[in-house]
């Protein structure tokens, strides 16, 4: 859409707002002009298969509400103001997830209400596939790194984007910290989550000598606890993560909130921080020497243990950063992070299970699939684009793009 | 005592039978091939929706209906196993999940509404076939202590006497040659190889017939109840996990035992959550159901650590960890 | 050169990202003989093990056996033709007893096929036989006190017997060895060897990859020696071991051995 609609990316409701009847669909959202103030006295509809189901006018705050819609489907908005008309087409989906009421922010800055063009619709789609990749890739190094150093896939690891995710909401929108040092503080709790996870759980079981398949179902265990933990502490909602607006930026055809060009500066700050410490540091090393073989890595003197360990800590802190980072881009629910968790397989198995580097490339690939089939198949069904491309590389080539193939014996 | 009472009577239902014989084809794929199928939740929801919509959008009788339920299950797990089957065990797990959210987004999708019901799913009109031969009284059937509807008990006896079939019929197949090499490649597929054994062949027809089981499943699953997205979300299949390591794995009665432990112990803490709403403990009950879930994971994580063989399984048989 | 070959390899090839693990331009195995495959750590006995009975794919190369080209077929169908191979890490079927592992070695189960299954009268008969052969081969093997016990219950020594009975189970006419002796405590080292001399007298040929010199010398009719994926000699054990490229070859590559001793005794 031509018209700067932020869709549910920078709901002006927080949770306290966000809080409806249950069973009431509807939207409920925003209008203001270029300057970001509000306007007032719009004329907002909502269409559905071209007849009116609902109509208002924004207050002084710019704030209209329309509820009491027959309930999920494709929806019309259409707003009139200033003798121009602004249309976008609106889904709402029962997913469990969402609530049924969505939020909407619309602007008058970015005027020309006609269809943008396809060139233009894929540069935006590519610039949030690039998003979504490079917070994809955070995540799924951690989980890269703890299969590489104990070949243990963490199916629980997507419970730590959540808790990031959930972390961010409480410094930002319940204590009230600026984005950035709330951001910092989701990610220390991340990295202490990981080392508990580590002490308390993993490294007992590894200890105890159990097999990897056990691993790989009591970490199924571990993610539904978890899971339903969250569910149970924060609640079915769908959250911004913060109330704080940067504004949107505009590049050539592209339209962004600022925050989320933010988030990629911090994303590839991050990555290529981890590349190199993984590439020149001594523990960083270590660990592509654990990775590589771990028998021999702890008979030529490397603390075993100790790699494993950090590399819990840094998994638990990147994927809280990652939670933070999808927060800001999307909203926090409860499961953001076990629908993170199979995009993160997808890139992890295309970029070749265990390889750093490979993920990186794997994930960038996955988040650009995911975002740019989107213009071909409907929303609600996003991320099966992700999954797709996953179930397909394993056709054409399982050891993934960088991976390599084992010896037997 | 109406507490205990209450929980009892999951024993026998509907839901209870469904998820044993979902278990029982998990199992062929888990207990006995070695094969982690993360989506199960897949094959049950091809089951539910392939029923429904061949009844209701295509007319089918329900014996074409059926059939072609389970012609759609063992085309899928044929798709599922034929790339991934030669790949490490995790390549199953992640793509047996993928598929199964794959098809449940896609069963969820507006898109697609007016053959799925998108987010609502179907509501049930194809359960003819099975109500309209219910010969119990009309009204309610009184039990021992319980009460069930009429159409209730119908479907739990129909239920369960699939489920009996299916059972002795996997018994049957674990005991004979073929159910030894499932196990031998459960064990190790190289030396399984060594001996001649056409080790993809047996995965690939262990897949299929498990699959083929969890869609019957679903075919059971939606008779008394309508169709839901929802329902075949991957939590389903962790479920079943629970059961099948809590009755016993690679045993063929312990996913049915499983199955209605499971179910009597999450109806049990239903009534607890249910008295500490009333009591003013827990806001409300969904707010409750999401804490016995927790339990659940909780469960999970400890029986497959501290006691993997279940209640039925060999104590000699599993103490060996397969490394 | 034997004069009558069982297994017969030419030009077979394969590197792993660049480096090349074997590079056979030829080589026979003769048939009825005890022949030892031997050589230093990463010479790619172990990588030509696996290629010769399908368990890893060349770049390049054919081979026969028995005349019949096997090159290409899954690992399987390999063992189907009656060239039967064991592990370097014994793999027993830990959590099935002796007497089930020993019956997996069978492959004339017709009731091993799905559609069979569920029919008794087509397996029972091949069961109860199949069962009398693997008591039999127990007993040879003095694992018959133990058929009913879990394999992973058994010790190393008797794990190394098991996989070697469970071969024999389909009556093979190559045997291949990968370390038979390798973590096998000495007390069972003697019965082992034994074992191995008897599946010639059985009219079997084996080939073995061995690192003690002792059991070669003691046992192999013919050796051959592999360094950096090449063959580099063979003949008979007195010929080969006293080699200068061979004793240059496991020098230059790892001088804990006992060869140097070996050959000093031998002059």
């Amino acid at each position: 859409m031509a018209l700067a609609l932020l869709l549910a990316v920078l709901a002006p409701a927080g949770a306290a707002h966000a809080a409806p009847g249950d069973d009431q669909w509807g939207f409920r959202g925003l209008v203001r002009d270029g300057e970001r103030k509000p306007v007032t006295g719009a004329a907002v509809a909502v269409e559905s298969d071209g007849e009116v189901v609902g109509t208002d006018v924004t207050d002084a705050r710019g704030r209209w509400e329309i509820l009491g819609l027959a309930g999920p489907g494709t929806y019309t908005v259409v707003v009139k103001t200033g003798g121009k008309t602004y249309e976008v087409e609106k889904e709402l989906v029962r997913s469990g997830t969402t609530l049924p009421v969505q939020n909407l922010v619309m602007s008058t800055s970015d005027a020309p209400a006609v269809q943008a063009s396809l060139g233009d619709k894929l540069a935006q789609r590519a610039v949030s596939g690039l998003n979504l990749g490079l917070l994809i890739a955070i995540a799924a190094i951690g989980l890269s790194l703890v299969f590489g150093t104990s070949r243990f896939t963490n199916f629980a690891h997507g419970e730590n984007v959540t808790f990031g995710g959930i972390m961010g909401y409480v410094f930002a929108s319940l204590a009230h910290l600026p984005l950035l040092l709330a951001a910092a503080a989701a990610t220390v709790a991340g990295a202490a989550f990981g080392y508990l996870q580590d002490l308390g759980f993993w490294r007992p079981l590894r200890r105890k000598g159990v097999s990897l398949v056990t691993l790989m179902i009591a970490s199924i265990g571990a993610a539904l606890a978890l899971r339903s933990l969250f569910q149970f502490l924060y609640g079915n909602g769908t959250r911004s993560l913060t109330r704080e607006d940067w504004g949107t930026v505009r590049l050539g055809p592209v339209v962004m909130p600022a925050t989320s060009y933010v988030a990629m500066g911090i994303s590839v700050a991050v990555l290529v921080a981890v590349g190199v410490w993984l590439k020149r540091g001594r523990i960083g090393k270590a660990t592509r020497a654990v990775a590589n073989n771990p028998a021999l890595a702890g008979a030529s003197g490397i603390d075993v243990d100790r790699v494993t360990r950090i590399v819990w800590v840094l998994s638990g802190g990147l994927a809280a950063l990652s939670g933070v980072l999808l927060g800001v881009f999307n909203q926090v629910s409860y499961d953001m992070g076990f629908n993170l968790l199979l995009l993160m397989f997808a890139a992890v198995i295309l970029g070749g299970l265990g390889t750093a580097f490979g993920t990186l490339a794997g994930a960038i690939v996955v988040g650009l699939c995911t975002e740019i089939l989107v213009l071909w198949i409907p929303a609600d069904m996003k991320y099966v684009g992700g999954l797709a491309v996953l179930v397909a590389v394993l056709l054409v080539r399982p050891q993934g793009l960088f991976g390599r193939q084992a010896r037997i014996g | 005592m109406d507490w205990i009472l209450n929980s009892l009577r999951e024993i026998i239902t509907p839901t209870t039978a469904a998820y044993a014989l979902a278990a029982i084809g998990l199992n062929i794929h888990f207990g006995f091939t070695g094969l982690v199928n993360f989506g199960q939740a897949g094959f049950v929801a091809i089951g539910g929706y392939g029923f429904a919509i061949s009844v209701t959008q295509l007319g089918l009788s329900w014996p074409l209906a059926i059939a072609v339920t389970l012609l759609l299950a063992v085309g899928y797990a044929l798709l599922l196993g034929i790339p991934t089957l030669r790949l490490r065990a995790d390549y199953l797990a992640i793509v047996t999940i993928a598929c199964a959210e794959i098809i449940r987004f896609t069963l969820n999708s507006s898109a697609f509404a007016s053959v799925t019901g998108g987010a609502n799913g179907l509501y049930n009109d194809y359960s003819g076939w099975i109500t309209g031969a219910n010969p119990y009284p009309q009204g309610l059937v009184h039990l021992g202590p319980w009460t069930f509807t009429s159409t209730d008990l119908w479907i739990a006896t129909v239920d369960w006497a699939v489920v009996a079939v299916v059972a002795v019929g996997v018994f049957l197949l674990i005991r004979s040659p073929w159910g030894l090499v499932l196990k031998g490649i459960r064990e190790d597929e190289h030396a399984m190889l060594s001996l001649g054994k056409n080790v993809n062949l047996h995965k690939l027809q262990a897949l299929v017939m498990g699959g083929a089981i969890g869609a019957l499943a679903g075919i059971l699953y939606v008779q008394p109840t309508s169709v839901q997205p929802f329902d075949f979300a991957s939590r389903m299949t962790f479920n079943m996990y629970t059961m099948l390591i809590l009755g016993g794995a690679a045993t063929v009665f312990g996913p049915i035992l499983g199955s209605m432990i499971f179910w009597v112990v999450m109806r049990f803490t239903d009534e607890l959550v249910n008295a500490g709403v009333d009591a003013g403990l827990l806001d409300n009950a969904t707010q409750g159901s999401q804490l016995r879930f927790v339990l659940v994971g909780a469960a999970l994580v400890l029986l497959v650590v501290f006691r993997p063989q279940g209640i039925l399984g060999n104590r000699t048989e599993l103490s060996f960890d397969a490394k | 050169m034997p004069s009558d070959a069982i297994l017969i390899a030419d030009g077979v090839h394969r590197h792993f990202a660049g480096v090349t693990a074997v590079d056979v331009e030829h080589v026979e195995i003769p048939r009825g003989r005890i022949t030892a495959l031997i050589g230093p750590n990463g010479a790619g006995k172990t990588t030509f093990f696996n290629l010769l009975t399908g368990f890893d794919r060349p770049q390049r190369g054919t081979w026969s056996f028995d005349g019949t080209p096997v090159q290409g077929l899954p690992p399987y169908r390999v063992a189907r033709l009656g060239m039967v191979r064991t592990f370097q890490l014994t793999k027993v079927l830990g959590r099935l007893t002796v007497l089930d592992n020993m019956l997996l070695g069978s492959n004339r189960q017709p009731g091993e096929r799905l559609r069979n299954a569920l029919l008794g009268v087509v397996w029972k008969k091949q069961d109860r036989t199949d069962r009398e052969r693997a008591r039999e081969i127990l007993a040879r093997f003095k694992l018959d006190g133990k058929a009913d016990d879990y394999a992973a219950g058994l010790s190393g020594g008797q794990r190394k017997l098991l996989e070697m009975a469970r071969a024999l189970m389909n009556e093979p006419t190559l045997v291949m060895l990968d370390e038979p002796m390798a973590g096998v405590n000495p007390a069972l080292t003697q019965s082992l060897l034994g074992h191995i001399a008897d599946l010639r007298e059985r009219g079997m040929t084996v080939l073995f990859v061995e690192h003690d010199m002792h059991m070669v010398r003691n046992l192999a009719d013919w050796v051959v020696v592999m360094a950096a994926g090449r063959i580099i000699a063979e003949g008979t054990p007195e010929s080969v071991l006293s080699s200068e490229a061979v004793v240059d070859a496991y020098l230059g590559a790892h001088h804990d051995t006992d060869l140097r001793s070996l050959i000093e005794e031998d002059a």
